[in-house]
């Protein structure tokens, strides 16, 4: 029996029902709000603007590789650019992309509860990252910094003569609204379950969240204090990373990496989670295994914190250390396959319908695969001499962070889109820009491999004549893959004042964030959801049409 | 906000400390005290970075370190470990009386607590100007006469990155006290509601780990390694 129905379409339509969005129209109501929904807006409007500046300054590394010789920029600001680059995508974009806006918006709904379980402590991890934001904006326009995003010394310490501390500050502080996201959601998942809503009952995203929260709450605070010691380094000159002094540059990489590796789990865990939604609606089918796809999540989440050596087998770190971190490297790819053959398997003999969500889900499939098989190549200890710091690298990891992060980004975009909005978009639209962001994409980082695998370094503003077809190939892919992401801003907007009135369940998904309004009202659910049925349990089509795509059917109600 | 009145409807009591998202006081306390443990691990982790540089730099220059710690006041220092360890002492007492609803002997206890943490950071202030007037801070007027002034320089940038981080949490925690004070004198607190009570007490006692694990790995070092 189902007490999570809330309104039916027709009803929304009589008369105006009280939304999230409606519920107040003054900038106030929405600056000062403590609606977990409207944070994932604010942090929506944020992270949208730092993906346009890191788009900005990937089309202008773009066009300056377009010839051998360096004729747009000179070195000097070329360094700048794909460090400012980095900082934006990694820091302002990747990090608290899908948590922030889509874990803050849905998190709550899926687990029944009104908000989370600190809705201060939320509104003010969005303030911490204006605030951070800010100081890297101000960085960004006063200068820029040119140190790389991973800030190594003893460059960005003693040498670098641009916005180190700026930026570090900005970076810092950033950090603390990642750590206050994930305590919110963790204490969140713990104790504001609804009654029923038993751990196995949980979507897969919010399994996957927990695991992400893990990695922002344990890593988050290394990194922290480190950009610190770097300011101070840089300030007054604390000698902990100068070997001048005694110290160590080396221990730098390794607290650096102890954050930075287990980042990119941060990244893409969510990412995995929203796959595993989309997945499921549109095969129609529980996912397989279930467990195995919720516990891999905190496999990963766990493995992440043991593997940040592989980043510095040409440091002058131990070749047996080396040997082990490879080794633990390798590890993490059983529960990422886990996860990928799971998916396939749900898949396998499903219903599938191809509509955008499911597009951007099967594209992440893809190219995680040769994302997380490359990563294999470079966990590797004698290879990944040959292709350390070369294209390769860059090529590898944006197959994870573009190909799998943002195509999941996109995906949960389109998906929640009439959910967070309350209208349609124009799917046809949706499934071509999906299509250009695929092949886009692999025109762009493809090349890469190649280009990596034959000695072309990273961060260089300049290269041998031999690799202009590669790059020239690369910067059109980077040109057709903006078109694809210009096309989504596009139609989406439009579809705020001209989509068709959503209905509460236009995917007849099964989450319970489908079994209240579209918009939700502001306090989610008119009643707290009893929750009685596991995740993913799907009604057949006929069902449908007897009960309404809103019910839960009830066992004296089936035939 | 508005909607709070309407939704609570179902808790049998509405107690005023209840907010709005929680179902009863019970979830709302669990909620803090999770939370609270949580960002106790962030805590941790902060300072490990500062811990494993520690770790280091002393497995590299153990005689350095332990001549160097030779130049810290232990007197002072382990009086300041004493007041510390009765305030973690007095807190838990504050928290026993918030959960009995003894309201004077709360505000007492949460006196006390203040007062010895104030001592604490007191006698800090008297260590950092000593070390000042030797001309021990690190930086460009450092001056130490003993060997290898620049790896002991790095033992006295710990010490104060250490013991600075350690303090600027005092400040916070007696910022944290006061409000307490302020609202346990108001009668905020009562044995269905003292959770601010519980969880400033558990930041309180991490504080006060914090130190006992400073004390003798920046003061005692010299008597573990001979200088």
């Amino acid at each position: 029996m189902s007490t999570a129905v809330i309104h039916t379409p027709a009803e929304g339509a009589a008369e105006p029902r009280t939304t999230y969005l409606n519920a107040g129209h003054t900038l106030k109501s929405w600056l000062l709000t403590l609606d977990h929904k409207r944070i994932g807006i604010l942090y929506l409007l944020g992270v949208s603007f730092f993906f346009l500046i890191g788009g900005i300054y990937a089309t202008l590394i773009r066009l300056e590789l377009l010839t051998p010789q360096g004729d747009l920029v000179t070195a000097q600001t070329y360094n700048k650019l794909f460090t400012q680059h980095g900082i934006m995508m990694t820091f302002f974009f990747l990090i608290p992309s899908i948590p922030a806006v889509f874990g803050n918006f849905l998190l709550p709904i899926m687990i029944g509860a009104k908000d989370v379980a600190f809705p201060r402590l939320n509104l003010l991890s969005w303030y911490i990252y204006m605030t951070g934001a800010l100081f890297a904006s101000y960085a960004m326009f006063a200068g820029g910094v040119d140190t790389g995003w991973t800030f190594y010394p003893p460059y960005s310490t003693n040498y670098a003569n641009t916005y180190v501390i700026a930026t570090g500050l900005g970076i810092f502080i950033v950090g603390f609204s990642s750590i206050l996201t994930g305590l919110n959601f963790i204490v969140t998942i713990h104790t504001m379950r609804a009654p029923g809503m038993t751990w196995y009952r949980l979507p897969l995203f919010v399994w996957a969240q927990y695991a992400t929260s893990l990695i922002q709450v344990l890593g988050t605070p290394v990194l922290a204090i480190t950009l610190l010691l770097v300011a101070l380094e840089r300030t007054v000159g604390v000698g902990i990373f100068d070997p001048r002094l005694g110290g160590d540059p080396v221990l730098f990489q390794h607290l650096f990496w102890f954050y930075s590796h287990p980042a990119v789990y941060i990244m893409v865990l969510p990412a995995m989670g929203v796959v595993s939604e989309i997945i499921a609606t549109f095969s129609r089918k529980p996912i397989f295994g279930y467990k195995f796809v919720a516990f891999s999540s905190l496999a990963i989440a766990v493995f992440g914190f043991l593997v940040w050596g592989h980043h510095m087998f040409t440091s002058s770190q131990s070749v047996y250390a080396g040997m082990i971190f490879s080794l633990i490297s390798y590890a993490v790819a059983i529960p990422s396959a886990i996860k990928v053959f799971n998916w396939t398997a749900t898949m396998y003999r499903g219903s599938i319908s191809y509509d955008s969500p499911m597009l951007y889900a099967m594209g992440f499939i893809g190219l995680f695969l040769i994302g997380g098989l490359t990563g294999l190549f470079l966990a590797a200890l004698g290879l990944d001499v040959h292709v350390h710091d070369t294209y390769f690298v860059v090529a590898h990891f944006h197959y994870v962070m573009v190909g799998g992060s943002l195509l999941a980004y996109l995906g949960a975009m389109h998906y929640w889109w009439p959910k967070m909005t309350g209208r349609l978009y124009p799917e046809g639209w949706a499934r071509f820009a999906a299509l250009v962001v695929f092949v886009g994409f692999n025109l762009t980082f493809f090349p890469q491999f190649i280009l990596g695998y034959l000695g072309m370094p990273r961060r260089y503003y300049t290269y041998v004549p031999e690799f202009q077809l590669l790059h020239v190939l690369s910067s059109v892919g980077a040109s057709i893959l903006a078109v694809g992401l210009i096309l989504p801003a596009i139609y989406l907007l439009w579809s705020l004042k001209r989509g068709p009135i959503a209905p509460a369940d236009p995917w007849m998904a099964t989450g319970l964030e489908w079994r209240t309004s579209s918009p939700p009202p502001p306090e989610n659910f008119e009643r707290t959801p009893v929750v009685t049925w596991n995740a993913y349990e799907f009604r057949s089509k006929e069902e449908t049409e007897v009960i309404g795509p809103m019910g839960k059917p009830d066992v004296s109600e089936r035939k | 906000m508005a909607q709070s009145e309407a939704t609570a409807q179902h808790s049998v009591v509405h107690h005023p400390a209840l907010a709005h998202h929680f179902e009863n006081l019970e979830q709302q306390r669990e909620a803090s005290t999770l939370g609270m443990w949580i960002f106790l691990i962030t805590e941790i982790m902060f300072f490990g970075g500062l811990f494993l540089a520690y770790s280091i730099y002393r497995s590299w220059y153990p005689q350095v370190f332990a001549e160097a710690s030779h130049h810290l006041d232990i007197v002072l220092g382990g009086i300041n470990t004493v007041v510390l360890i009765t305030s973690s002492l007095t807190m838990a007492l504050a928290v026993y009386y918030s959960q009995v609803g003894n309201q004077r002997k709360l505000i007492l206890f949460l006196v006390l607590t203040l007062l010895l943490g104030l001592t604490f950071l007191g006698i800090k202030v008297v260590e950092y100007s000593h070390k000042f007037h030797d001309g021990l801070i690190p930086g460009v007027h450092f001056r130490y006469d003993g060997p290898n002034p620049q790896q002991a320089q790095i033992f006295f940038w710990l010490y104060f990155a250490m013991t600075g981080l350690h303090a600027l949490h005092m400040i916070i925690g007696a910022g944290i006290l006061s409000f307490l004070i302020y609202f346990a004198w108001r009668g905020r607190y009562s044995p269905e509601y003292h959770s601010p009570v519980e969880v400033s007490g558990l930041y309180w006692h991490f504080v006060d780990i914090v130190w006992i694990f400073l004390f003798p790995l920046l003061y005692l070092v010299g008597f573990h390694v001979k200088g």
